[in-house]
């Protein structure tokens, strides 16, 4: 909680990027923590390793200091209050944490862990969830993947940018 | 009062993402919002997976001698929603260098205003 | 970062073994935690640690980029083949079971093909976008 308040109030760019990495392995830890491995080690790499990455290039690329904001921000600050009183509300229903009769637990999820050792012989539960029981997901989820790498060679590469960069295409 | 405070890690997700929100709100500067944004994707991952916790139980790997396992599917959803997070942000990073070609500035309000005078 | 020697050696131990780790991730992810996503984000990192310390071209004469725009859509095709596989054989849409003699036996590799495709286009991906930008800040 502390860094990523620290990252809304800093005004150097480059800081923030990395204090937003501390932020994505501190998530992981506490993912870790929570019983999921899968997910922490993917958190870690990902959020504190690629994504840090990607802030730091577009920054090279871009300017490195924020701005001072022209307006007060005490419009934004009341909303999220609002916004936040509501939430908590809401989560008065919620169940507690690590509670074995929740919702969550119920119908299909014992189905997968009774069921799998027959079924499908993988003891990582997560692996046979993923790629076997809804590997239809997975399927979907791959081209997304596939389609955001091509917007980004869309965005950023291409014979045309190198005519535009060098003065031809300019409108 | 323990009742309550069993709660504890819906208030701390809450917390983190209403600093998201308040980021990609109040900030002018696009890479602050983009970092802010991602602020608030971790948050959400953090409450799918709080929610699939079970006391006493274990990582979802099935082993010799443990009974209580944690549950999966939390953990299924939120494994491909993090890899498809980080390709969007980086097709938003995409998007910023290119607007700072076109426009010259990565501030909203800068960008607004070269839009209107055009 | 020619000059620097402490980045060049450490890159220079470091990297094979986040490219071993990164294969033993891909194909242990049914024993042990990892499989295909996170396997492809550690070998995109190795990469691109590679092309941080030491440059971009040299970088990019080892892996080519066309190498790289190629990898993206086979991970996926492999995927649809396997599925289209196992309607070929009999069963439906990526029902991995008919592969095999065994349905189990099918199962597993089903799964083992399924996260070998999502592996190589994840890390297909992180390195083009890599790439991409890596580029514009060369030009």
């Amino acid at each position: 909680m502390a860094t990523a308040v620290r990252i809304a109030r800093l005004r150097g760019l480059f800081s923030a990027a990395i204090v937003a990495g501390i932020y994505s392995l501190l998530g992981a830890c506490w993912m870790s923590v929570l019983d999921q491995p899968d997910v922490a080690f993917t958190e870690a790499s990902v959020g504190a390793g690629i994504s840090t990455v990607l802030i730091l290039v577009t920054l090279s690329l871009t300017t490195s200091e924020e701005k001072e904001p022209e307006h007060t921000p005490l419009l934004p600050l009341i909303v999220i209050l609002i916004t936040g009183a509501v939430l908590v509300y809401g989560t008065i229903d919620m169940p507690r944490l690590g509670d074995p009769d929740n919702q969550v637990h119920r119908h299909v999820a014992p189905r997968y862990i009774n069921e799998s050792p027959h079924e499908v012989e993988v003891p990582n539960l997560v692996t046979a969830v993923l790629a076997s029981y809804r590997g239809y997901d997975t399927l979907g989820e791959t081209a997304v993947i596939f389609t955001a790498g091509i917007g980004v060679l869309i965005l950023l590469g291409g014979a045309r940018r190198r005519r535009w960069v060098a003065g031809e295409d300019r409108e | 009062m323990a009742d309550v405070l069993g709660l504890y890690n819906y208030w701390v997700v809450i917390v983190l993402m209403m600093t998201g929100f308040y980021i990609v709100v109040a900030r002018d500067n696009l890479i602050k919002k983009i970092i802010g944004l991602s602020i608030f994707q971790t948050s959400v991952f953090l409450l799918f997976i709080t929610v699939g916790k079970v006391e006493g139980g274990t990582a979802p790997i099935l082993a010799e001698g443990f009974d209580v396992y944690s549950n999966p599917l939390p953990g299924v959803l939120i494994l491909t929603a993090i890899v498809v997070g980080v390709a969007t942000t980086a097709v938003a990073l995409g998007l910023v260098v290119r607007i700072n070609e076109e426009y010259g500035t990565i501030e909203e309000g800068e960008i607004h205003v070269q839009d209107v005078e055009a | 970062m020619k000059r620097q020697s402490i980045p060049r050696v450490a890159a220079k131990l470091l990297i094979p073994y986040i490219l071993l780790y990164a294969f033993y991730v891909q194909w242990h992810g049914d024993y042990g935690p990892g499989g295909g996503f996170q396997a492809g984000v550690i070998f995109a990192a190795g990469v691109i640690l590679y092309a941080i310390v030491f440059d971009l071209r040299a970088c990019q004469r080892a892996l080519s980029p066309r190498i790289i725009h190629l990898l993206m859509p086979l991970g996926l095709l492999l995927y649809i083949g396997v599925g289209v596989a196992a309607m070929l054989k009999g069963g439906t849409f990526l029902n991995y079971s008919v592969l095999e003699h065994d349905p189990v036996h099918g199962q597993h590799l089903g799964i083992l093909l399924v996260e070998l495709g999502v592996g190589t286009t994840v890390a297909g991906v992180m390195i083009s976008i890599f790439y991409s930008f890596g580029e514009t800040v060369r030009s």
